[in-house]
């Protein structure tokens, strides 16, 4: 089957993008180079196109409910227009996808990943009970995301209304070039920023107002994306996670409510806090320009403790960084850590949290 | 794209500058292009005997790794040490400061088998 184009696939051409296929859409890698995206968006702003994600819709009276039932966060927490991140897991505890959902006036909305939007679909219609209403809008919907510290100065004067207050981890509802948007504060790069919601129809007219403003904005793709997200240590599901990894040992505990109430996986979990992990997900820092990637192995000590789940080169920092999971008795700061590049051993260094400690997210 | 006419040319995209019994050697500006942002380059040390059609180094993209192939063979009497700390020459300037190694060839004639620059611009064309 044929790669799809989304809604701005015209402006990836006429941008010089160099289009690759990814989960099903030609998506741009890089326009100018992947490091100079990466810059921008540390520096100023740049813009992404992210149509190709899968979008939801859950309504009626049993919503709430359904979505806690399958989610591992609390959906009842949320404010109107809050969003919060949150993990969909397998009967195994294992993560079939992670996702942002927003409570919106009337639904929620579902944001998932691209290569997971058919996965996720087939999985949550099969929960679905009566009272609740699920609707597959992917096909319907574009997304932009505006990420820099510039990002509210090109942004401010082409959204209809004031977006100066809108908090981290909440949205509204405006416009953008006449064209009605759901905003929210929110993005994978850990500078502050704005995703964007709109009809596919109007997506390369939002695109058209972001070009034109001040400060301009560099278009980045998916290659700066990674190395954003790697940067702030994000997790990439299909990397870092998966349906055998639980999100206890995937670092994301975090977005575990086990008080909230039963859900799908819970009771996976719940042993697991009993009976300790026995491998966690951690980040690593290597010395030096050659720098690990997937499937290499971490050594402890001189012995095999673990595997990189997502490897890469900081472009801010200058030297190779990591996440693999290792087997818990190596998973803290005092061991002895190197990685086997190619061949020769890279020493590397435990890190907690984000590789890059300066990101402008509010 | 560039493709200087006074250099000879690899089909894997190498390119060497042949000066008497010295021939300086890099990777050629399509090359670089396909590679995109490069970050660490392997080269081999002077003194090292390299082969024509043997990989003697790798260039460590973003995205990707990739072998540099000799073009010619012979010995390795000099090589670029700005490289390790500015790989970024590559892309700036990969016939200029992004070259990489010079060979003392074994075999001046080497270089007749290799492809003049309209036959590369050919081979990238296609």
């Amino acid at each position: 089957m044929a790669p799809r184009k989304t809604p701005l696939y015209d402006r990836h051409v006429s941008h010089g993008g160099n289009l690759v296929e990814f989960a099903g859409f030609h998506m741009p890698v890089q326009y100018k180079g992947i490091i100079e995206e990466h810059r921008a968006v540390r520096e100023n702003v740049g813009v992404f196109d992210v149509s190709h994600m899968g979008e939801f819709t859950v309504s009626g009276g049993g919503a709430l409910e359904y979505l806690n039932a399958v989610t591992t966060n609390d959906v009842s927490a949320l404010e109107p227009y809050q969003v919060q991140y949150s993990a969909i897991l397998n009967d195994d505890g294992g993560v079939i996808d992670d996702l942002v959902l927003y409570r919106r006036a009337a639904d929620y909305l579902l944001v998932v990943n691209a290569a997971n939007t058919a996965r996720d679909f087939e999985w949550l219609t099969g929960k679905l009970v009566s009272g609740v209403e699920l609707e597959n809008i992917s096909d319907t919907i574009g997304q932009l995301a505006v990420q820099g510290p510039k990002a509210e100065e090109l942004m401010g004067p082409i959204v209809r209304d004031d977006i100066s207050g809108l908090r981290y981890y909440h949205s509204m509802e405006s416009e953008v070039a006449g064209a009605p948007c759901l905003i929210s504060r929110t993005g994978y790069t850990g500078e502050d920023g704005f995703e964007i919601y709109v009809d596919a129809s109007r997506a390369s007219d939002v695109w058209d107002a972001l070009f034109a403003g001040d400060p301009e904005p560099l278009p980045c793709g998916l290659g700066a994306r990674d190395t954003l997200r790697l940067e702030m240590a994000f997790r990439l599901h299909g990397s870092d996670m998966d349906e055998t990894t639980t999100p206890l040992e995937a670092g994301l505990g975090w977005i575990v409510k086990m008080d909230k109430g039963d859900f799908i996986g819970r009771d996976v979990l719940e042993k697991q806090k009993v009976e300790g992990l026995t491998r966690k997900l951690v980040g690593l820092r290597a010395e030096g320009r050659r720098f690990p990637r997937r499937g290499f192995t971490v050594l402890a000590g001189g012995e095999e403790a673990g595997t990189v789940t997502s490897g890469g080169f900081s472009p801010s920092l200058g030297c190779g960084i990591a996440l693999a999971y290792v087997a818990r008795p190596y998973a803290r700061k005092s061991s002895d850590f190197s990685i086997d590049v190619r061949g020769e051993k890279i020493e590397a260094d435990f890190v907690k949290g984000p590789f890059y400690t300066e990101a402008s997210h509010k | 794209m560039q493709v200087p006419d006074d250099l000879h040319y690899t089909r894997d995209h190498e390119w060497a500058r042949v000066e008497g019994d010295i021939a300086t050697v890099g990777i050629t500006d399509y090359a670089q292009a396909q590679l995109g942002d490069i970050v660490y380059v392997e080269l081999p040390q002077v003194g090292d005997q390299v082969s024509a059609r043997a990989p003697f180094g790798t260039v460590e993209a973003v995205k990707a790794v990739s072998d540099i192939i000799s073009p010619l063979s012979g010995e390795i009497v000099e090589v670029n040490d700005d490289l390790a700390s500015a790989p970024e020459k590559i892309k700036a300037s990969p016939y200029g400061d992004g070259w990489m190694v010079k060979i003392k060839l074994t075999d001046a004639g080497e270089a007749g088998s290799l492809l003049k620059a309209a036959d590369y611009e050919g081979l990238i064309a296609e």
